[in-house]
């Protein structure tokens, strides 16, 4: 993980540039992980913990939930924003599954990189990459960053 | 699954209390680590009246409509054979701690591709006073029987 920022340092529009790489992260999710998140939101589906039951419906091992990978995703944009509040909208299509394997867990790696700039509205749209094991995991995924 | 339930409105789910120790829980479970998710007085400085959710936390808020529409018989959707496809936030203002937020959920369209039935549900979370927080859009593959 990256250093925590200051609460609320807020990036100057006038310095971005389209293409430009604002974040990188590498979040190491294990088991504990996953029971961690289904305890936070209430997603209970065995498959997220259970190899019995992921085996069973044909799955190559416990996932990690989508919302958990869509939630780690956009923290290195919250990151650079400085304040959670600057995202203002957030779109993902899970394209992949996060396979955790019990002993070793999985490693997902997010690249934030700006993708569209609206100065009208000072407005910055930043494209997510999040890939596991050399793939990626996320279709479309944008998150708008408001640095008004 | 039954096409028919395009445009459906669900009837506004039990109002959901955002709680403080709920959103710090929800922040670590997804690696927000800045203070503004954690610390009343680093949000306060910040010009919010609590502790700011973290961007996907709607989902925990959402969970109530939702499952209204995967109970509805009339809609058919096995739940067993249901993968989430897409999901999208769309603000006009942060959660906060202490936001007392209600979820409404409409299906704006089911389609059918490749042997599988798809189907977007949009919820809108207001808060205590009815105006708009967040609207949570959740598309849904269901399976097919031969997929």
């Amino acid at each position: 993980m990256n250093d925590v920022q200051q609460a609320s340092t807020l990036p100057s529009f006038d310095t971005l540039a389209v293409g430009d790489v604002v974040a990188e992260a590498i979040f190491p999710l294990t088991r504990d992980s996953l029971v961690r998140y289904a305890g936070a939101s209430g997603d209970f589906n065995p498959i997220h913990y259970r190899d019995d039951v992921a085996a069973s419906v044909g799955l190559p091992g416990v996932l990690a939930h989508g919302m958990l990978t869509m939630g780690i995703a956009v923290q290195p944009v919250v990151e650079w924003a400085g304040d959670p509040a600057r995202v203002v909208d957030y779109q993902v299509r899970f394209t992949r599954p996060v396979v955790v394997d019990a002993d070793s867990g999985a490693e997902v790696a997010v690249t934030a990189k700006i993708g569209q700039l609206d100065a009208e509205t000072s407005t910055a749209r930043i494209d997510l990459t999040a890939t596991f094991d050399g793939a990626t995991v996320l279709g479309k995924a944008q998150a708008l960053v408001s640095l008004a | 699954m039954n096409p028919e339930i395009q445009g459906r409105v669900y009837p506004p789910a039990e109002p959901y209390l955002v709680g403080r120790e709920k959103v710090r829980e929800f922040a670590r479970a997804v690696f927000a680590t800045n203070p503004i998710n954690h610390d009343p007085d680093a949000a306060r400085r910040a010009g919010h009246s609590d502790i700011v959710a973290p961007t996907t936390f709607p989902v925990v808020v959402q969970e109530a409509a939702l499952a209204q529409l995967l109970a509805d018989d009339e809609a058919g959707i096995d739940f067993t054979r249901v993968v989430h496809g897409e999901q999208r936030f769309s603000y006009s203002r942060p959660i906060v701690a202490g936001d007392e937020l209600t979820a409404q959920l409409t299906v704006t369209s089911v389609r059918s591709l490749g042997g599988n039935d798809m189907v977007t549900a949009s919820t809108q979370i207001t808060d205590a006073a009815g105006a708009h927080v967040v609207t949570a859009t959740s598309a849904l593959v269901v399976r097919g029987d031969d997929a």
